[in-house]
Formats: C-alpha cells, structure tokens, sequence
C-alpha cells in the first residue's frame, strides 16, 4: 500500500447505514428523557450507545480503507466472508459458560433457597427466564447464527450478501439478548415464557431477524452449486418460521414509546394457545430443525463420509415441518384448552416420532463405514452422542405428550429431566462438536489446541447429563405418584409441602450434575482460546521461511 | 441422480450417490428404511382412528364429537363422583354433626383427621409447620397454650374468621400500641417493661432494672389486658406473659421490639377459601394436636 493513501469516502450504502444508526441514537436519547421507568431508560441509553457505535464503526471502515464491496472472488476462489462468523462463535462461547453458570445457580437456589438472598435481581424469578434465555437465544442463536452463515457460504461456494448486513445481524442480535437479560434482572418481564423481553426487545429482534433472513436467502440466491445442500433448508425452515412464531406470539400493544409495558392482544385460553404454539416450536424449530441443520453439514464432513440417505432426508425434512407446527397443544393437556385441540396437540406429536428419528438416523448411519473414527476423535464422539440425546428425547416427547402420561408427568419435574436430555445432550454437545471444529476451520489452525481436553469436556459433561437427568427422572416421577395417592378415606396423602421436601435430595444431585456440565464448558472454553492464542498455524504464510516453522 | 452415465459408487456400502456435492459432502442413495416408514404409518393410523374415537376437528360451528362420546369436563365429574362415593356417606354426617359429637364418634372423628391432615399440609403447614409445632412469629398447635382458646368451638370461630384478616368482619382482633413507634413509652421505660416481663415469667432481669418502676410501667400500661399478674386474656387475644412461652422470642431484644413495635400478626379466615366441613375438619384436626380443650 502506498504511504500517500487518502480515505476512501463511505458508500452510498454506508451512507444509509450510519444514517439509520444516528437515528437510533437520537430517537433513543428522546426515549429515555421522558422514560417512566429508570430500568427503560437504561435500555434506551444502550440503544443510544448501539447507534453511535454503528456510526463510528462504519466511519473507521472507511478511514481504514475497508473495501465497500468486497470483491466474490480472489483467484477464482470464494472470497468468504468469515468476520461476523468468528464473532458470533466466540459469543456463543461467552454466552454458553455464562448461561449455564446461572443454570448452576438457580439449581441450587431450588435445592437451598437461602441463596436467593433476599435480592430482587437475583432471586429464582428473574434469573430462571435469564438462565433459559440464556442458554437458548445467546448460547444457541449464536452458534446458530455463526454456524449457518457458515454453512450458507460453504455449501454455496458464495460470499455472504451484503457488506454491513452480517455484521449487523450478529451485532444486532447479541445487542437484543444485552437487553433482554439486563431487563429480567430489572424486572422488566411481559410473562411468557421464552417471550419474556417487552414490546421494544421484540420489535428489534424482528427488524434483525428480518435482515438475517434476507443475509440467508440472498446468499443462497447467488450460490453457485446447483442445488441447495440439506442443512440450508433447515436453516431456512428454522428462519423463517421463528419470524412467524415471534410475531404472532409477542402481538402486543405497548402502554406508552416511554414506558417499558405493554398488554398482549391475546387473552385466556387464545393467549395460552398462542404461547405454547410458539413455544413448542421454539422447541422444534429453534432447537431441533436449526440443529439439524449443523448436523448435516458437521458430522459428514467431521466423519468425511456421504450423507446417509438423501431421500430420508427430504421425507424426514417436510414431515417434520408439517408436523411440528401441530404439536404446541400438549403443554395444555387438561385445561381449558377445548379436547379437540388436546388431540390434535397430542396426536400430532406422536406422528412426529419418525420425523424426528429420521434425522437421528442420517446422522448415525453416516458413520457407516466410519464408526472406529469415534476411537480417536473426542469431537466426533461428542456430536455422535448428541444425536443419540436427540433421539432419546424425541421418543420421550411424543410419549409424554399421550394424555395419559401426561397427567402423571405435568407440571413435574420430568419435564425438566426432559428439556435437559434435549437441551444439555443433544442441543449442546451438538454446538460444542460444532465449535470444536469451526474454531480451527475459521483462525486457520491445523488443530485444537488439546484434544485430550476434549476428552475430558467429553466425559466429565456426559456424566454430568447422565446425573442431572436421572435425578429429575426419579424426582418427576416420584412428584406426580405423591401428588396423585390418596389415601383409603379418598384424601390427599401428601400435602405439597411434604412432596417439595421429598424433592431435596434429588434438587442437590441435579445441581451436581449441573455443576459438572459447567466445568466441562470452562475447559472447552479454555481450549479454545488456547487454540486461537496459540494453536499451531494449518499453513506456513511464508513458505520461504522455513526457519519460523516450529521445530517438532 | 441415479441412472446418470457418470453415475458414481461409494465403494463402503456400495451405495449410489446423487451426484452432488457440497463442500465435499455428498449424499447416497439409500432407501428408506423399512421399519421408520412402516412405524411412521403405524401412527399415523393410530391417530387416525384417535380422531374417529375421540374429539378432534374444528368445523364452522364446533368440532367433531368422535364416536366415544368423550369429553374431559365429564371424566372429571365421573371421578369427583368417586371420590365423594369412596369418601362415604359418613362425609354428609361431617356436615351435620356437632363438633363435640365428632369427637365422640370414632368413625366419625377418623374420617375428620383424615380431612384435616389433607387440609392442614397444604393450608396450615406453609405456616405452623407440618406437624404443628409452629416457628417463631406463628403459634405452636401442640401446646396447651392458646391465644384465642383451645375448646372446639374457639377453635372453630378462629379457623372460620381468622386473625387480623382484612376480609372478615367477624374477625378475631386484638391490637397491641406499639409503645415505641407511637411514643407511649421512652425507650428506657420499654426496657424496663422488657425486663418486668421477663421476671414475670422466671426469667433473669439485666443490670439496671428497678422492679418497682418496671412494675409501675406493667400496671399502668399492660396489665388492662394481660392483667396484674400477667396471666393474659384469651377473650381479648392478651398472651399469658408468665410462661415460659413466647410467640416473639422472650430475650430483652425480642421483647424490647414487641413493646416498641408491636407485632400483629396475621391469620387468614378460611371460611372465605374452605368449604365448611373442611374448616370443620380441621377444627377437629387441630384440636385433637394435642392442646386442645
């Protein structure tokens, strides 16, 4: 570069770009002067904070000479826009450790309810929806968002759309789970569960999911394979349909632009429907159809075989879309729900059996002709594992979503042994198999930094599942027989409070085998900074200095 | 796809491939597996004949009813009727019996334990604790000590309307000055009642009590309830100060806050949440603790 080299002026698109961050910025600012709430004018000051931040951020890009329009191709190879990636792989690392953490500590806050301290902000009712919001939207929206516009570039051989726009969705995106963690622990709460965040997080949220499904489908748009490859429909699915969840969910009407509430458009029994539409397919398209799609890229390339079945995967891709819409219904057996629509909800889940191992299947049966790689690869073994949790709990969901069963495990902490085998085994081994291998992929390492650390995340996390569900295993179930045993006279044997202590022992084992989920994630952690910091480079830069190669 | 001229063969599983490729991952053509696709179908025809049997699909004007005739609002009448069949036809006696002649019935009174023990874990015991004992601020069933009295029908009247309850006009109200916070009494003065009261009931007095003036305090400010000799009141809800018994704690700090505060602690009046053989039944449960009279 020569030592003359004047700034480039900012684009057109730039232009646009830091106008509409400005305007946040003052809009913002005119918020939080007349906010009737300090937690709300706190928000409106991080608002404020994003917008001028954007505006210095997209001036640095020109002052520095950052291309507006980077080029698609350098020596005919996909120019691959890897930045937003890197960074949303490394929030998901930071998100992860922090969500399971509180994880940890509501655990044993439900063993030894001391611990709530008698503080607001840390007590079990705010930090339950910070831990669940946690884990889902930072740690797994993160790894979703890095893994898919990961994917979307690879497997299109295209570089992602737009120049501002990636940046914008990943930045965006963990700006909205700033605002809604730092809410709950305000107070700042609309009720629903995994909906918590008010009015004004839900519309950021939408403005962001928007340019991330148009970042996606702009990518695909131009790929040059001919095909769309598996993974990208399901990350398509898992798009599309958590927009529509959203908004029919969070339709709401806010008090006042400076105050923080607002009243749902839904009510009684319609409102309860609307919740658990939305959150049972926060459940399968969230966790499971975006998953998915990170298991068909990660584990046939991990394991470097053909994907199993291509027909399965189209059969099991639609039957699952078809169904999983239906299913929401099973979180109001035995209410006020009409029967009719306790059916479907039941029904429909059980239907959803297959789909769901179909999956479970093409990532298994991949490894045909491969399973000695689980030996020598802890990565593999991780993701191998997680597919077994996902079929593991996707045979006991159908089975606990049939009436009968239902009435004995609702309401009980089964649900929770359930949400864990799914969240804990299959959702996160999954992710950290997929970090495991991104993280070399995308700082250009030949490795990670230790693989026996990966065995010891491996083991140490597995048994701590193991624990943590058989605990709720045995506490569910024991809840519901105490719960429903009456005595010959035809009364209630235990009184609640009786049924809550019986829970004790089972509360500390879990928190336990929570606990040692925790301590795998920091070594993962560790690992992967050493890895960034350190790892051994996969190709010399310099190929004419062989000296700088470290002697072995 | 299969067929093609450049058709290309994993050699593994001797599978074709679709010819595709991604990022260098391919896919094989293999069939579905037979037993997915058949258990696949096999609940899909479950579920079709779940909507034949049961209720399942909305029309314009409601849904289909399905063949059994099922409906949950009725299963649950079908089992509340159970229940009242297995609860006997003793459960009506409850209703109508006098409360001294539950005792007296063996049949009868088991029948109320039975009923109270339900009632009390998840009514009572969030506050007297599961086996009545009680806690500091929240009185001890098993004693003979009461507040409000111990025979059945004190009892009863004290379960129906509660203590303090803001919803009950009946309710049971005594209302203790808070000698300290209204300035009745100085500081000192309080520490001298605290004291008095302590020798009331056997205990050991702090250097600089003077018997005669925490005496003179005693009468002139607590004896119009708790009586001259401290014995209490139970028609005004005025503990007994002589035994060793305190709801409050009995150190001069916990009595010290007592007097300058007050406490007023509050019961809610369960007629307002119970059915009346409930509240009966657990007048017959607390009663028969072990306190009552």
């Amino acid at each position: 570069m020569s030592t003359n080299a004047t700034y480039r002026s900012m684009s057109a698109n730039e232009v646009a770009w830091a106008i509409a961050s400005a305007a946040l910025a003052v809009f913002s600012l005119f918020v939080a002067s007349k906010a009737t709430d300090p937690g709300y004018a706190f928000h409106a000051y991080v608002f404020a904070l994003a917008g001028i931040a954007g505006v210095i951020a997209l001036g640095k890009r020109a002052a520095a000479n950052v291309p507006a329009v980077a080029a698609q191709e350098i020596n005919g190879k996909p120019n691959y826009n890897m930045g937003p990636v890197k960074f949303a792989t490394l929030a998901s690392l930071f998100w992860g450790v922090a969500g399971f953490l509180v994880g940890l500590i509501i655990a044993l806050q439900l063993a030894y309810p001391a611990l709530n301290f008698d503080l607001p902000w840390i007590n079990f009712g705010r930090l339950r929806p910070l831990h669940t919001s946690a884990v889902i939207f930072a740690f797994g929206g993160n790894v979703l968002l890095a893994t898919s516009l990961y994917v979307v570039q690879r497997t299109s051989r295209a570089r992602l759309a737009g120049d501002v726009s990636p940046w914008f969705v990943v930045l965006g995106y963990n700006l909205f789970i700033v605002i809604a963690g730092t809410g709950y622990l305000l107070g700042i709460t609309q009720s629903k569960e995994y909906a918590e965040p008010e009015w004004y997080a839900d519309l950021w949220l939408t403005i962001v999911w928007v340019a991330y499904l148009f970042v996606f489908l702009a990518t695909l748009w131009k790929r040059k394979e001919p095909h769309i490859y598996v993974a990208n429909w399901f990350y398509l699915a898992f798009i599309l349909t958590i927009a529509v969840l959203h908004l029919g969910n969070n339709a709401a009407v806010p008090v006042s632009i400076f105050s923080p509430k607002s009243y749902i458009v839904w009510s009684g029994v319609q409102d309860a429907m609307f919740q658990w539409w939305y959150g049972h397919n926060a459940v399968g398209f969230f966790l499971t159809a975006g998953f998915l799609g990170i298991m068909y890229y990660f584990i046939p390339k991990r394991v470097d075989r053909p994907v199993y079945s291509y027909r399965l995967s189209i059969i099991h891709f639609w039957a699952l879309i078809f169904l999983y819409i239906w299913a929401g219904p099973h979180h109001l057996h035995y209410t006020a729900l009409p029967d009719w629509a306790q059916t479907l909800g039941m029904t429909f889940s059980v239907m959803l059996w297959m789909p769901s191992w179909g999956g479970m299947i093409n990532g298994l049966m991949t490894l045909s002709g491969a399973w000695d790689k689980l030996r020598t690869d802890p990565v593999l073994r991780m993701m191998v594992v997680s597919v077994a949790f996902y079929g593991m709990s996707t045979f006991e969901g159908p089975m606990m979503s049939i009436k009968a069963v239902n009435s004995l495990s609702h309401y009980t902490d089964w649900t929770i042994g359930h949400v864990h085998s799914g969240a804990l085994g299959w959702v996160g081994f999954v992710s950290f198999g997929a970090i495991y291998c991104l993280v070399p992929w995308l700082w250009n390492k030949k490795g990670l930094y230790s693989d026996r650390l990966v065995n010891w995340h491996f083991w140490i996390a597995t048994l701590g599942i193991v624990v943590y569900i058989s605990a709720m295993w045995v506490a569910g179930i024991m809840q519901g027989l105490m719960w429903r045993a009456y005595t010959a006279l035809g009364f209630l044997e235990y009184s609640f409070i009786e049924t809550v202590e019986a829970m004790h022992p089972f509360y500390v084992i879990r928190a336990l085998g929570g606990a040692m989920f925790v301590v795998g994630s920091l070594i993962m952690a560790y690992n992967i900074v050493m890895t960034i910091r350190s790892g051994e480079a996969a190709e010399p830069l310099d190929a004419a200095k062989p000296a700088l190669v470290p002697a072995e | 796809m299969a067929g093609h001229n450049t058709e290309e063969r994993d050699a593994l599983t001797g599978r074709t491939t679709t010819g595709h490729e991604w990022d260098g991952i391919k896919e094989l053509n293999t069939p579905l597996p037979r037993w997915w696709l058949n258990i696949f179908y096999a609940t899909i025809i479950w579920s079709i004949g779940y909507f034949i049997a049961y209720p399942a699909w909305p029309t314009i004007s409601g849904y289909t009813q399905g063949v059994l005739g099922y409906s949950s609002r009725a299963e649950v009448q079908v089992e509340l009727d159970a229940l009242k069949t297995k609860r006997s036809a003793q459960a009506a006696d409850l209703a109508k019996v006098e409360l001294a002649a539950i005792k007296a019935d063996p049949k009868l009174l088991s029948l109320a334990l039975a009923q109270g023990r339900a009632a009390f874990g998840d009514n009572c015991a969030p506050c007297h604790g599961l086996g009545g004992a009680g806690s500091k601020g929240y009185p001890n069933l098993n004693d003979d000590e009461w507040l409000w009295g111990g025979s059945l029908e004190e009892i009863h009247t004290t379960l129906k309307h509660g203590i303090r309850s803001s919803n009950d006009s009946d309710t049971r109200v005594s209302a203790m000055p808070a000698f300290g916070r209204d300035g009745l009494l100085k500081k000192e003065e309080i520490r001298q009642v605290a004291n008095h009261v302590r020798v009331l009931a056997g205990q050991a007095s702090e250097a600089g009590y003077d018997k005669a003036v925490g005496g003179k305090l005693f009468a002139d400010n607590c004896a119009a309830c708790h009586g001259d000799a401290g014995k209490g009141n139970k028609e005004l809800g005025a503990p007994n100060l002589t035994d060793a018994i305190t709801l409050y704690g009995n150190t001069v700090e916990d009595l010290v806050e007592t007097i300058a505060n007050s406490r007023a602690g509050m019961m809610p009046a369960w007629a307002h949440r119970l059915d009346p053989v409930t509240v009966k039944a657990l007048t017959i449960y607390v009663h028969n603790l072990g306190g009552g009279k």
